[in-house]
């Protein structure tokens, strides 16, 4: 289990790095906040970003055993689909996590 | 209007601006809270991520990342690139409403993604910065006392429910299917797929950091051929 100073480095840089993202476009020069390479990135940084973290959370998905392999992404294929469908995030985690009560209910470990 | 009654309206305003979506903050901080402690951190570390950080999602991230003991670097370019998002906020968030700078700072410090889309969906008109602050502030409270809730009813009673763990996943998808809709195109959330699978197969134990390199350096990549087709393919 990590340690207490480890665990509070963690919260402040953290909480660094969130406030400098925060505080950034207050303090940079017009110039830089209207360039064209800023808009772009706005623009396509963020979904591939949150799209490597939902691979990276399920990284160490049994593709060797198709059944386990379904137990997580179908849990992840209705999370998505319910958003689609209701663009209500606590609506679809809410599907998604019952899904996933099921499948481990029917397919446990 | 003295300056009471103009208090009372935009704390009352600012409640109900916030309401339904501080709400939904208290119980998501609830699971917080729950896998803070199912991770087999002290319950005490749920209020000091929720209260110092204060970065939903992202927080979820650290608690994962510190529990398999991360290194600091890559918890710091993981925070930029999850946070990266809110360095585009402060373009268009009303901060010039705000006085005083107490107040400046901490609508800085608290500009989560509620906070941005509350601020830039209303009419500027109805939007005093003590509303703004005020709206914040209530968001913050319930985000922290949904953690606490949770990371006590989770050491309290030793709750261990197997299928919250999804809640994490889950609550990432949301945040890309959100984003991938937002962004109108296929290409790039393909490529980042691609770059994390690669990083995947290469580079197991850096995976996230290799990921999110490549992907910047694809982006980058793109950026140079793309850049005079932008304005058009943004008109579809």
């Amino acid at each position: 289990m990590p340690g207490t100073s480890y665990l509070a480095a963690v919260v402040a840089v953290g909480a660094a790095v969130t406030f400098a993202l925060r505080a950034a476009p207050f303090a940079v020069m017009r110039t830089l906040r209207s360039s064209p390479l800023m808009a772009y990135l706005g623009r396509h940084l963020p979904a591939g970003v949150m799209l490597v973290l939902v691979v990276y959370l399920l990284r160490d998905l049994p593709v060797d055993r198709p059944l386990l392999a379904a137990r997580e992404l179908v849990p992840v294929a209705v999370t998505a689909a319910v958003h689609l469908w209701r663009r209500n995030a606590l609506l679809s985690m809410a599907a998604g996590t019952a899904v996933y009560a099921v499948a481990l209910a029917v397919a446990p470990g | 209007m003295d300056d009471q009654a103009t208090l009372t309206a935009d704390l009352r305003d600012a409640a109900r601006d916030v309401g339904p979506v501080a709400a939904g903050m208290f119980l998501l901080g609830t699971s917080f809270g729950l896998l803070v402690v199912g991770s087999g951190l002290a319950w005490w570390w749920a209020p000091v991520f929720s209260g110092i950080v204060f970065a939903g999602s992202a927080e979820f991230l650290l608690v994962a990342l510190a529990v398999v003991g991360t290194p600091l670097a890559t918890v710091a370019v993981t925070t930029l690139l999850v946070n990266g998002r809110h360095a585009f906020y402060g373009l268009s968030f009303p901060l010039h409403r705000v006085r005083g700078r107490a107040a400046r700072g901490y609508a800085v410090f608290a500009l989560i993604d509620e906070a941005y889309a509350l601020a830039t969906s209303r009419p500027t008109a109805d939007l005093t910065g003590r509303r703004i602050v005020t709206g914040q502030v209530i968001m913050h409270v319930s985000w922290v006392a949904g953690g606490l809730t949770g990371a006590l009813a989770g050491a309290r009673f030793s709750l261990q429910v197997p299928a919250l763990e999804f809640v994490f996943t889950a609550l990432f998808v949301v945040l890309a299917t959100e984003a991938v809709r937002a962004g109108r195109e296929a290409t790039g959330p393909l490529l980042a797929v691609v770059c994390a699978l690669v990083a995947r197969l290469v580079a197991p134990g850096e995976m996230l950091l290799v990921a999110m390199g490549l992907f910047l350096g694809v982006l980058l990549v793109r950026y140079r051929f793309a850049i005079p087709k932008e304005p058009d393919r943004a008109r579809h």
